[in-house]
């Protein structure tokens, strides 16, 4: 399913098309003890998970290419990527858009602006969850 | 009644005193018996007679009846009264003698006598008229002793009158035939009603046999009854002349009721005595007849009676139709018409030359409309418009007439009914239908210009309603851009200053720190600005929904106590919870109380330096309202303020240095809130010693 081991830190593929914000999350994380893989649109997106499997996703949802919503859609409908959580990040805070997220497959839904502390957190928790579900 | 006899010539002295005392003794008597015994026995004496009798018809029924009888036994008395029905009786045959006869042998049932041979049978009676009765001398013939004929000749009469009663004043046959005759009955009475003569249309009515019928008896006795009343009635009246009256009989026979007319005259008898003459007219049939013709004249009365009433209420039924009537005979000429008829076809009263001008042109109009119908032979009906005019005012009157032949039983024309029609009212109503027509159209016209000016109105409203809309979403669109435009670099702003702050890149010196902080700040600030634009954005835009759901008030105060716990701690202040008993459960959007409850508190906590905030929950169940209050011991809002404070970005110190930070958004959306909520935001304050916020909203919030 995934290459997460117990020895190994997971990995986290960050992807947004504003380079200072991955970077800055991507950075964030690392410092945090993650690995990071980034993509800049969602074809890349698609293209690292497939090839990588990361333990979790940021996804930021208006992308160029493919975006967000559709790249997720793609992920859950992948028996190989199924599995993965998606957290989705959008600068739209209009109603509307997390239900869409969640609809699209995304298991968690943070607003930016989001500090990179607050976003670290919300990736543990769901990876906590994650391995909980996996250990039962 | 005294009628004496005449006085023969004299007689010798001894048979002269014989006679006189003879004489004495029968004017003595009153009845025939005694007469008849005194004349008997007088001739046994006087005339030498071997035997003597006498017999007379007996009244009423006219039998020969022995009244004496000398030297004769009892059974030759007997034989002497022949049976009713014996005509061929010796006697009867002598009866019809009117002179003395001999009988030289006298034949069986007569006796013979035991020294005399012969039988001298002697007429009594009247002279002149039929005998009443015979004296039997049984004596030797043939010569007849003058003693007989002197009895005979004066005691006749006294005998006869005294054998029939009062028929025997009568007189003689030929009187009673002649008041027989008469159709009418005749009757002499005394004063008092009693007969002493009646003719046989009298003894109809007014005698009965003691054999006839019980009917007829009665109907006599009533008769006799009615007739002595009425005539001593009259007689009483006492007047000298024939008196008339009407009586009513019963005819014996018949037994129908008769009436007559009893024409009574008094009279007196030869005897002096006053009588009464009675003469009854049957006038039955012509009461009959007077009735009758009084029953057909009342009949005829009330028939006529009935007609007038009838033709009365028929006037009045024609009267009181509105529309003129007339009824003109075949010929043409009016026999009657109704009042409204009248009015148009008579002139008004002291009518002027031009009212009956136009009576006569009225005349003239109705009279060629007939003509028509007059005119026509088969048609019974003729309907035309007239132009009447009004005799009074000369006004037109058009008229639509309709007249009808009537025809008699026998198919006949009896007369001519035309009703007429005022049609002014008629064409007065279709001219104003078609006044109204035309106003109709045109206002139906207006209408339609109206309606279409009105639907371009609507047009030009949805377009520009449309065009708002269009705006208000390209402005809702392009603050939500615009909002994610600024999010996107103060994202990165506030997370590199985040990571600075956590030592990510390597320790940082305090003046950086401090600088980094303002930085963080004043970012945060920015982002808050953003978030509160957005979320008024976005309740404008009719994007923010309510999400109902079942909560309650202690929680939800907990969490937001919670929330607010590291501003509380840094503050000096007293802050304090107080939640009435009982709290219901609230039926509402959670997420929008709880910001509204925050919002308030937050404030709370910034306006004030000293003393205490208290959060205070309660219930009024009468309206179903529930109150979360945040009062603060702050600054107090001026009372010219405090409506101000809930517009946008209004604080009380507007100006660019205010010593307060915060958006001036914040109030603004929770008055915006409360309103989705159906509530409202109050507020109570006094400058100097603090503020009481109120959130008020219903527990449960119904969507609009």
């Amino acid at each position: 399913m995934t290459n997460s081991s117990p020895t190994l830190k997971p990995l986290v593929l960050v992807v947004d098309d504003y380079d200072d914000a991955r970077e800055m999350y991507a950075e964030y994380l690392e410092f945090s003890g993650f690995r990071v893989a980034q993509a800049r649109n969602g074809q890349e997106a698609l293209d690292q998970a497939f090839a990588l499997t990361p333990d979790i996703i940021l996804m930021d949802l208006s992308l160029p290419i493919i975006d967000g919503w559709e790249a997720t859609r793609r992920l859950k409908n992948d028996a190989r990527t199924r599995a993965i959580p998606v957290v989705a990040l959008t600068g739209h805070a209009m109603t509307g858009q997390s239900d869409e997220a969640k609809g699209a497959g995304c298991d968690s839904f943070v607003t930016k602006p989001c500090l990179p502390d607050e976003l670290v957190a919300e990736v543990r928790r769901i990876l906590a969850l994650q391995g909980g579900a996996q250990a039962r | 009644m005294a009628s004496f006899a005449p006085l023969a010539p004299s007689p010798p002295t001894s048979t002269a005193e014989a006679r006189l005392s003879l004489t004495e003794l029968l004017l003595a008597c009153d009845a025939a018996r005694p007469c008849a015994e005194a004349v008997v026995e007088w001739l046994t004496v006087h005339a030498r007679a071997a035997a003597a009798a006498c017999v007379a018809r007996e009244e009423p029924g006219g039998r020969l009846v022995c009244l004496a009888a000398r030297g004769l036994s009892e059974a030759q008395c007997a034989s002497l009264e022949p049976q009713q029905d014996d005509t061929r009786h010796p006697l009867v045959e002598a009866l019809t003698r009117d002179a003395p006869h001999f009988l030289p042998s006298p034949r069986p049932p007569l006796p013979r006598g035991e020294t005399a041979e012969g039988l001298f049978t002697v007429p009594l009676g009247h002279a002149g008229s039929p005998p009443v009765g015979l004296l039997l001398v049984w004596a030797s013939g043939p010569a007849l002793p003058s003693e007989v004929s002197w009895v005979a000749s004066h005691a006749g009469p006294f005998l006869a009158r005294q054998a029939t009663g009062p028929r025997g004043t009568g007189g003689s046959d030929l009187f009673r035939r002649i008041i027989d005759a008469v159709v009418d009955p005749i009757l002499l009475t005394d004063l008092v009603g009693h007969p002493h003569l009646a003719n046989a249309r009298a003894e109809a009515l007014l005698v009965a046999n003691p054999g006839s019928s019980e009917g007829r008896r009665r109907a006599v006795r009533l008769n006799q009854r009615v007739l002595a009343a009425a005539l001593a009635s009259t007689a009483s009246g006492g007047v000298p002349g024939p008196s008339r009256r009407e009586v009513p009989l019963v005819d014996p026979v018949e037994g129908m009721d008769l009436l007559f007319e009893l024409v009574t005259q008094r009279v007196y008898e030869p005897d002096g005595r006053e009588a009464m003459v009675s003469v009854l007219r049957n006038v039955t049939d012509l009461g009959r007849a007077t009735q009758a013709l009084g029953e057909s004249y009342r009949r005829l009365r009330a028939t006529e009676r009935e007609a007038r009433s009838e033709r009365h209420r028929l006037d009045r039924v024609l009267d009181s139709v509105a529309d003129p009537i007339i009824l003109s005979a075949p010929s043409g000429g009016t026999v009657m018409m109704n009042d409204p008829a009248e009015k148009l076809f008579t002139p008004p009263p002291n009518a002027g030359r031009p009212a009956q001008r136009r009576v006569r042109t009225n005349h003239a109009t109705f009279a060629s409309f007939l003509a028509n119908l007059l005119g026509a032979e088969g048609s019974l009906r003729w309907r035309g418009q007239l132009s009447l005019v009004d005799p009074a005012s000369g006004a037109t009157r058009p008229m639509e007439a309709v007249a009808s032949k009537v025809m008699g039983d026998g198919g006949e024309l009896t007369g001519i009914v035309t009703l007429f029609h005022d049609r002014s009212e008629a064409l007065e109503k279709a001219r104003l239908l078609e006044r109204l027509r035309e106003v109709s159209t045109l206002l139906e016209a207006r209408v339609q210009v109206a309606t279409a000016e009105l639907a371009e109105q609507n047009e030009k409203l949805r377009r520009q309603a449309i065009q708002l809309e269009q705006a208000s979403a390209a402005k809702s669109q392009f603050l939500a851009n615009m909002s994610h435009e600024f999010r996107t670099p103060l994202n990165a702003i506030l997370g590199y200053t985040n990571m600075l702050l956590q030592g990510v890149s390597g320790e940082l010196s305090p003046a950086q720190k401090r600088n980094l902080t303002r930085i963080d700040s004043n970012g945060r600030h920015l982002l808050e600005v953003i978030n509160e634009i957005l979320d008024i954005t976005r309740i404008e835009a009719g994007r923010m929904p309510l999400n109902l759901s079942d909560f309650r008030i202690p929680e939800l105060l907990q969490e937001v106590m919670a929330e607010m716990d590291p501003i509380i701690a840094r503050s000096k202040l007293a802050v304090s919870t107080h939640l009435a008993p009982r709290l219901p459960q609230v039926h509402g959007d959670r997420q929008k109380v709880k910001q509204v409850v925050l919002n308030l508190l937050s404030n709370a906590l910034k306006f004030t330096h000293e003393g205490a905030v208290k959060v205070s929950a309660e219930y009024a169940p009468s309206t179903a309202m529930l109150s979360i209050s945040v009062s603060d011991t702050g600054i107090g809002i001026d009372p010219a303020q405090q409506e101000k404070i809930f517009e946008d970005f209004q604080q009380v110190d507007s100006s660019p240095t205010r010593a307060y930070g915060g958006t001036g958004l914040g109030l603004s959306i929770c008055r915006r809130l409360a309103t989705m909520l159906g509530g409202r935001v109050s507020l109570q304050s006094t400058p100097g010693q603090g503020s009481t916020f109120s959130l008020h909203f219903p527990r449960r919030t119904r969507r609009t």
